[in-house]
């Protein structure tokens, strides 16, 4: 039995834990977790042979920069108590507080361990630095890109899932200042998808085009790993939108099920599209339609009825369809789309819940302009997407810019050339060949694993 | 002695194959090859975006033959590779000074 403790005293002698609920939110942080590899092999499968490893390092990577972090101080800055509206503040600093704690938001008490609710969040934290990677595709030194993660995770993301996330302790004070004006935002439209898109648009401001771009062909290496990490993008989702719900229940299980309607029409919406335009429905349409329909239902999962996450699923397919293309009217290297699948299907989710919210799936506050609600609605909505927009943009172009004029932040010419694998890492992602490249071990005098007698292992 | 060697389709090896078989031929040395003539390549669209890509996939077989067989040889080839589109490729022959065996050592039309 746990403890009572001094959060929860008001309002219950002993706090007990839900154990369905826990089962959900942990098995939900698992599944939240497995989108990082999933991003990976989806980004990794769009780049050019020479760098699919690079790609795939910098999600990982990620997942150990920021799980560290998240425990020292991360945790505590975006989920603080006694911080203000801008930041949560100390108390939570070395998650120690949180062991035997129930989580207390919006002033209710939550049956599950504070610590169920940091390992969930935590994933969150995770994958949206690592969604911005896709920007910088094939030429970001591993360090920079090592650094940047430290300092957009502390300065932007962990302040602004305060800003969203946080409603605030027992008494609903030291809530983020967006969440505080009643913005829906249900798992992560703004402060993962509209952060990371905007960060995206910066780097790749910063670290310039790569070589050749846009003049040549810079085809996707494997599209069945693309479509192997859009899947498991599909699956952990459920666990990103549905386990937001923090309990086993019937928000979690409307959260689902427009997560699975609203990223099925969004596949048929993008696919639409490229055979209008283009005259063929591809496997890489398919892939950026089910992600982009996920981004999109990700604030709107629990605050509307199933058949507008059919309207919005198709909407947004169609619309981040015709935004990948903004980049080369733009002229900026977003290799991998990061803009026009994530900052564009965020700011769709985000406003489309300021028309079609509405009480009567149970769980929204407010009602949208389509449900009597008026302009209100629609205008937190606006003002939640931009000024995160606005913050993201702003920092990681600082921090970018920072990072490539001390240690630098992109590689030279010629590596890019040779590839970053090669350059970063000292490996190849694929060998097929019967001879082994002609890979051969080093002498002896280079082996440090010897056995007694002094042969090589 | 003649190197003949053939750029065709890749779909034409199976039948390439059984032809210089049933003729008699004894082997072939096949790689993948990429390249283009006439045919040029073809558009790849990847997210709206659309690339020509140029080089087409082709297989490169490599037969050696004696004197006496050559222009059979070349005609059991450009037979059998034959579509009548576009894009079937080319067979070219070159004249070789000595072939060895690895395996015994033996010299020119004995080691074919």
């Amino acid at each position: 039995m746990v403890s009572a403790t001094s959060l929860l005293a008001a309002t219950t002698a002993e706090p007990t834990f839900d154990t369905g609920d826990t089962a959900w939110v942990l098995a939900s942080a698992a599944l939240v977790l497995l989108m990082t590899p999933g991003l990976a092999f989806f980004y990794g499968g769009m780049v050019r042979v020479k760098s699919a490893l690079n790609m795939i390092m910098m999600s990982f990577v990620t997942i150990g920069i920021i799980s560290v972090l998240w425990v020292l101080y991360g945790y505590s800055v975006a989920f603080g108590n006694n911080g203000n509206g801008f930041w949560g503040g100390t108390d939570f600093l070395g998650l120690g507080e949180l062991v035997n704690d129930p989580i207390t938001l919006n002033g209710a008490p939550y049956a599950i361990p504070g610590l169920a609710f940091a390992m969930f969040q935590l994933m969150f934290a995770i994958i949206t630095p690592a969604l911005i990677s896709g920007a910088i595709a094939d030429r970001a030194k591993f360090l920079g890109w090592g650094v940047f993660v430290v300092l957009w995770g502390s300065l932007v993301y962990f302040p602004v899932a305060h800003w969203v996330f946080d409603f605030g302790g027992a008494t609903a004070d030291g809530a983020g200042w967006l969440a505080a004006r009643g913005v829906m935002d249900f798992a992560g439209g703004t402060a993962v998808h509209i952060n990371a898109g905007a960060a995206g648009l910066a780097l790749a401001i910063v670290l310039g085009r790569r070589k050749g771009w846009p003049a040549s062909p810079f085809k996707p290496h494997n599209l069945p790993l693309v479509l192997l990490g859009a899947g498991l993008l599909w699956f952990g989702w459920f666990g990103f939108n549905a386990g937001s719900a923090l309990g086993a229940n019937g928000v979690a299980a409307l959260a689902f099920t427009n997560t699975q309607v609203a990223t099925a029409t969004a596949v048929l919406g993008w696919l639409l599209v490229e055979k209008l335009r283009d005259g063929h429905a591809t496997s890489l349409g398919a892939a950026s339609g089910a992600v982009a329909g996920l981004v999109a239902i990700t604030p709107a999962c629990a605050f509307l009825v199933p058949w507008s996450a059919v309207v919005l699923g198709l909407l947004a397919g169609a619309v981040c369809a015709l935004a990948v293309g903004l980049k080369f009217r733009f002229g900026f290297d977003d290799s991998l789309d990061v803009v026009g699948v994530h900052l564009v299907g965020g700011i769709v989710g985000c406003l489309f819940l300021g028309f079609f919210a509405t009480q009567r799936s149970g769980y929204a506050t407010a009602d949208g302009l389509f449900y009597g609600g008026g302009w209100h609605q629609l205008g937190v909505q606006a003002l939640s997407a931009f000024s995160v927009l606005g913050y993201s943009l702003v920092l990681a172009f600082v921090i970018g810019f920072a990072i490539n004029k001390t240690i630098g932040f992109r590689i030279s010419e010629e590596d890019e050339e040779s590839g970053i694998d090669l350059l970063e890492h000292a490996e190849t992602g694929y060998d097929l060949t019967p001879t082994g490249s002609g890979a051969f071990r080093p002498g002896p005098a280079h082996v440090t694993t010897k056995t007694d007698e002094g042969v090589p292992a | 002695m003649k190197l003949i060697t053939a750029v065709i389709k890749p779909h034409k090896l199976d039948e390439v194959k059984a032809a210089l078989e049933a003729f008699g031929v004894q082997g072939m040395t096949v790689s993948e090859a990429s390249g283009y003539g006439r045919q040029r390549g073809h558009t790849e669209v990847y997210r709206g975006a659309e690339y020509t890509v140029d080089l087409v996939p082709k297989v490169r077989v490599e037969i050696i033959v004696d004197d006496t067989d050559v222009v059979d040889v070349v005609d059991v080839v450009v037979k059998s590779a034959q579509t009548g589109r576009i894009g079937d490729g080319k067979v070219w022959t070159t004249p070789i000074d000595d072939v060895v065996r690895v395996r015994t050592g033996e010299h020119g039309a004995d080691a074919i």
